[in-house]
């Protein structure tokens, strides 16, 4: 059997259109599932209601370090409402009271000798109602015995650090390990020769993603089949139910994980929390289903945060500003247990892929973690497992090394810009790029921006302001640059795995007997639009409508396995394993056509979702009347079953590298030192886009993630360990009014080594933002060094040259 | 304490605790799941719907203050001749993605054509800044209400040209 070609994306305009209007294949679509969401009838773990279902509290600790003395629960117990109190000790009994994290640590699922961090789970209340639950945790008695916290990432290593970790046995400091990339002794050599070097201190402060929808789990024990079902606020429910086996030594096969509609993920939700473990205990032990759903300030405090790397960036260059080499040094705050959620064999993600867009030979970077007495994580908030934090490493690094050569940035950074006749491109650190043209990436967002005209009208300003007797409350115009590539899709098994799980990805095509069609994903959509963007890839690849095509998802017993959405791998692995179904139905509905023709199937031809026979258009079928054939009773060749459906484990051979070049134009007043975002650029390519709106929707989200770090979000903590960012009152999201209204601009490189060509894109715009608005502020200002967030407070100790440390309440 | 709310123009009554917010006696007492809740602390405006006409944040309102009053809530938008203009705008111009904050966001939205009629894009991104969204970044979010505004005018002068 011959297999035919994967068909070249279309431009949009072109695309044949279904009898409802969409496209067959890529192009604007509006989203199949809006319509149960506009209604109000989305259904989120928190709308799971069960009969008999109890509800779940979590009691957390008042102190980031200290010991356990006693816990006396009998008040709560004697609660008239409450059905359990669960407590570490109990956990103890069962072997839970410890889980393993992601990373080959465990983590206190509740706390037995210690409490490490502020808000940690002490006990676990199960009550009639949320109310008795919450009233409950007011009458448990905890005696602590208060410790010195360690709150500073850069005195984790002090000689006379408290030692958070005792429960490790011989554990004598607070690392986690060292772990280098690059060649060490090329980069010396390189700074050696270089004419400049610069060196630069960076803090990306603690960060939360936040989603709308806080976390929760309901779990439901079947005492009499043994099934344990369960609800949760998931991004990858496979992985999940394969850990809840293994943690808890429940059968696999007797274990349901449903991620109903998720209300935003970011990679808060990919981690296995211990509410989620506390709920399914708390309906073993109370035989009823168990919700539990955590408020705001437990989501803020106690689930996967995000960044927290110290960088010591230096940069070597010729003095006309060609890049030599780059090295940092990171120091990387895990908290209290290391529950980093990425590849294992990359302890650091892939922040070693700092080198970023540009051509240099040399490069090496050493990343020490550390523990603190701060909640865990480390990967999330749509970082691409830490390319957020390398690609601000070196967008910043290139902007210092500007401002000390006194370059224009853009005009630094094109000078240094990978060419296209370099792809596939070998990164010093190892990572082949797929495919780029990154000075027409640049070219068209500083066409988009005006760029010289900005640096004109900005140039006009500083003149006037120099003037005696210029108004002092006129604006500061900055402007900032970056260029970023992302490496997403993880990724090729032998590479990449999590706890020993391949990143592969599953996938199901069933075409029914009248032609409608049924997918089944191991991903999970989290508002991304998987079940509009994956119908049209199918839709593409074999021409049925993608109304036709039904995505199914989230639910571990009716999708195939596979390690789910996140680090925007969903179109680069579970979007080619759909493609690749597609195809298989596609050569098997040839052969099909070939018998019900009578023909050879070389003599057919294929257009618009039918198979026909070259020279008579006439004679042809449809994959709908394929698929009747199929189910049919017509003789079919020897060899070849009946039905059409496919199933398929994709594995991919790289990851997709999207790129994308931002301009940032802010006004800072100079009095207040508050920034207003005037305009930001964003020129994204991520390859064809399958459907344009739902990308640039993608797009425009990401950048609000930028304007939110560059200017109001992080986490930061008082002496003793006291988390400061609990509510929405304190850690600030971007609203309406802080976000400028986006301007995009696409350029189209197609992945090579992708079926349909298609690149990731859902964190492009979280990574790739954050520095340019930086840039812009600094570039307000005219000072080289001061970190992010540029609250009006912060801002204005930058320009006082007065700058502080983001992440400490301490002077 | 026996309480008495007209939502989306039916009558419910129920005996609940003082201390029950109003989120909670929609979404639990009356399975209207479509308000969310979201952070405690009146920051987000999922749980945004209409007390007498007005929006407000149901999680820091109690039930109790809402006794006598009328309720509208995103399952009150639609009518029997289909989605509300706002409702069909967000569709339109992909103006939700994960849809928790969307029930909020719609609310606000719909209270805001109703007192102006055809607000410009500040007005729309002034009045929407109670409500988060974390996935939109926003511009869809405006796009979809002046979507809304624009075919309200339309049919509007439809029916007058009728």
């Amino acid at each position: 059997m011959t297999t035919t070609d994967m068909p070249a994306a279309p431009s949009s305009d072109t695309v044949p259109r279904s009898p409802a209007g969409n496209p067959l294949g890529f192009g604007h679509m509006l989203r199949k599932e809006d319509a149960r969401f506009v209604r109000g009838q989305g259904h989120y773990v928190d709308d799971v209601r069960l009969p008999g279902m109890l509800h779940g509290a979590i009691l957390r600790s008042s102190y980031a370090h200290a010991r356990v003395v006693s816990i006396d629960t009998s008040a709560a117990e004697a609660h008239p409402k409450v059905k359990a109190v669960i407590t570490g000790k109990i956990l103890e009994t069962l072997n839970l009271a410890w889980m393993p994290t992601l990373s080959g640590d465990v983590t206190a699922v509740l706390a037995t000798d210690k409490v490490r961090f502020h808000g940690q789970e002490v006990a676990f209340v199960v009550a009639e109602d949320e109310y008795s639950a919450r009233d409950a945790l007011e009458l448990i008695e905890v005696e602590y015995e208060p410790l010195p916290a360690v709150v500073d990432a850069t005195h984790a290593l002090d000689p006379d650090a408290p030692i958070i970790r005792d429960d490790l046995e011989g554990r004598t400091d607070n690392k986690i390990y060292d772990w280098e990339a690059g060649d060490e002794a090329a980069c010396d050599e390189a700074f050696a020769k270089a004419d400049v070097v610069v060196a630069e201190d960076l803090v990306y402060p603690r960060v939360h993603p936040a989603p709308m929808e806080t976390c929760g789990a309901v779990a439901h024990m079947d005492k009499v089949t043994g099934k344990l079902t369960i609800w949760t606020t998931t991004q990858a429910p496979h992985a999940h139910r394969t850990v809840y086996a293994l943690v808890a030594g429940l059968p696999e096969h007797k274990i349901q994980v449903i991620s109903p509609d998720i209300g935003g993920g970011f990679g808060n939700k990919v981690g296995i929390y211990p509410g989620y473990v506390l709920a399914i205990v708390g309906s073993i032990v109370t035989g009823a289903p168990v919700k539990w759903m955590e408020d705001r300030s437990e989501n803020l405090m106690s689930t996967s945060f995000a960044r927290d790397y110290h960088m010591h960036g230096e940069i070597a260059a010729t003095k006309d500003g060609k890049i030599l080499a780059l090295r940092v040094r990171v120091l990387a705050d895990h908290g209290a247990f290391n529950g980093v959620a990425q590849p294992t064999k990359f302890p650091a993600g892939f922040f070693h892929i700092f080198t970023g867009s540009y051509d240099y030979p040399a490069a090496h970077c050493k990343v020490t973690a550390v523990y603190t007495n701060k909640a865990l994580g480390g990967v999330a908030y749509a970082c691409s497992f830490r390319i957020t934090e390398a690609v601000y490493l070196v967008e910043r690094m290139v902007n210092c090394l500007a401002f000390e050569l006194k370059q224009d940035p853009a005009e630094l950074r094109m000078k240094n810009l990978l060419r296209p006749e370099q792809f596939p491109y070998m990164s010093p650190t190892g990572w082949e790029y797929d495919s780029g043209d990154y000075p027409r990436a640049l070219r068209e967002a500083m066409r988009i921006a005006g760029y010289e005209e900005l640096r004109r009208e900005q140039a006009s300003r500083r003149a006037a302001a120099a003037q005696p007797g210029a108004d002092p409350t006129a604006p500061l115009m900055g402007i900032g640059l970056s260029f970023f590539t992302e490496g997403v899709g993880a990724g090729p098994r032998k590479h990449m795995d999590i706890l020993g799980l391949g990143m592969a990805d599953g996938c199901e095509l069933r075409i029914h007997p009248t032609g409608k069609a049924q997918l089944r994903l191991s991903v999970q959509t989290q508002g991304q639009g998987h079940e509009t963007t994956f119908a049209q890839i199918v839709s593409h690849v074999i021409g049925l409508p993608p109304e036709d095509i039904e995505v199914i998802h989230g639910d571990t017993d009716n999708t195939p396995f596979g390690l789910g959405t996140y680090g925007s791998r969903s179109t680069p692995v579970s979007g080619a394993a759909a493609a690749v179904a597609a195809q298989r139905i596609k050569d098997k509905a040839r052969v099909i056509a070939a018998a019900a023709l009578e023909c050879s199937v070389d003599d057919l031809e294929w257009e618009h979702g039918r198979w026909f026979v070259r020279g008579d258009p006439t004679q042809g079928k449809t994959i709908a009347e394929l698929a009747m054939i199929a189910h049919g009773s017509l003789e079919l060749p020897e060899g070849v079953e009946g039905h059409l459906d496919a199933s398929v484990v994709y594995n991919p051979p790289n990851l997709t590298y999207p790129f994308g070049a931002y301009i940032c134009v802010v006004d800072v007043d100079p009095q207040t030192g508050q920034v207003k975002v005037r305009r930001f650029i964003a020129v994204d390519d991520c390859g064809p886009r399958i459907n344009p709106m739902i990308v640039e929707g993608q797009i425009h989200g990401g950048l609000a993630d930028g304007i939110g770090m560059a200017l109001m979000e992080v986490i930061a903590f008082d002496r003793d360990g006291n988390n400061l960012g609990g509510s929405f009152m304190d850690y600030l999201l971007p609203t309406s009014m802080e976000c400028p209204s986006w301007e995009l601009g696409q350029t189209v490189t197609p992945s090579p080594h992708h079926p349909i060509g298609v690149k990731g894109v859902g964190e492009s715009a979280t990574v790739g933002s954050p520095p340019a608005v930086v840039n812009a502020v600094l570039d307000a200002l005219q000072v080289r060094s001061a970190d992010m967030p540029f609250t009006p407070a912060m801002t204005w100790r930058a320009l006082e040259g007065r700058p502080m440390r983001p992440d400490l309440a301490i002077e | 304490m026996r309480v008495t709310l007209t939502v989306n123009g039916a009558e419910t009554t129920a005996d609940v605790e003082p201390r029950l917010l109003l989120v909670h006696y929609l979404r639990d007492v009356l399975g209207l799941t479509g308000t969310h809740w979201g952070c405690d602390t009146s920051n987000c405006g999922a749980c945004t719907v209409w007390l007498d006409g007005v929006p407000i944040k149901s999680c820091t309102t109690l039930a109790a203050m809402a006794d006598g009053h009328e309720v509208r809530t995103v399952e009150g938008l639609a009518s029997e001749d289909g989605l509300d203009p706002v409702q069909q705008g967000f569709v339109e111009e992909h103006g939700l993605q994960c849809g928790f904050c969307t029930p909020g966001m719609m609310m606000t939205a719909r209270a805001l054509l109703d007192r102006i009629p055809d607000p410009d894009e500040a007005t729309i991104r002034e009045a929407i800044s109670g409500n988060l969204c974390r996935c939109t970044g926003y511009e869809n979010i405006v796009r979809a209400i002046r979507w809304a505004a624009r075919h309200e005018a339309e049919r509007t002068s439809e029916e007058a040209a009728v």
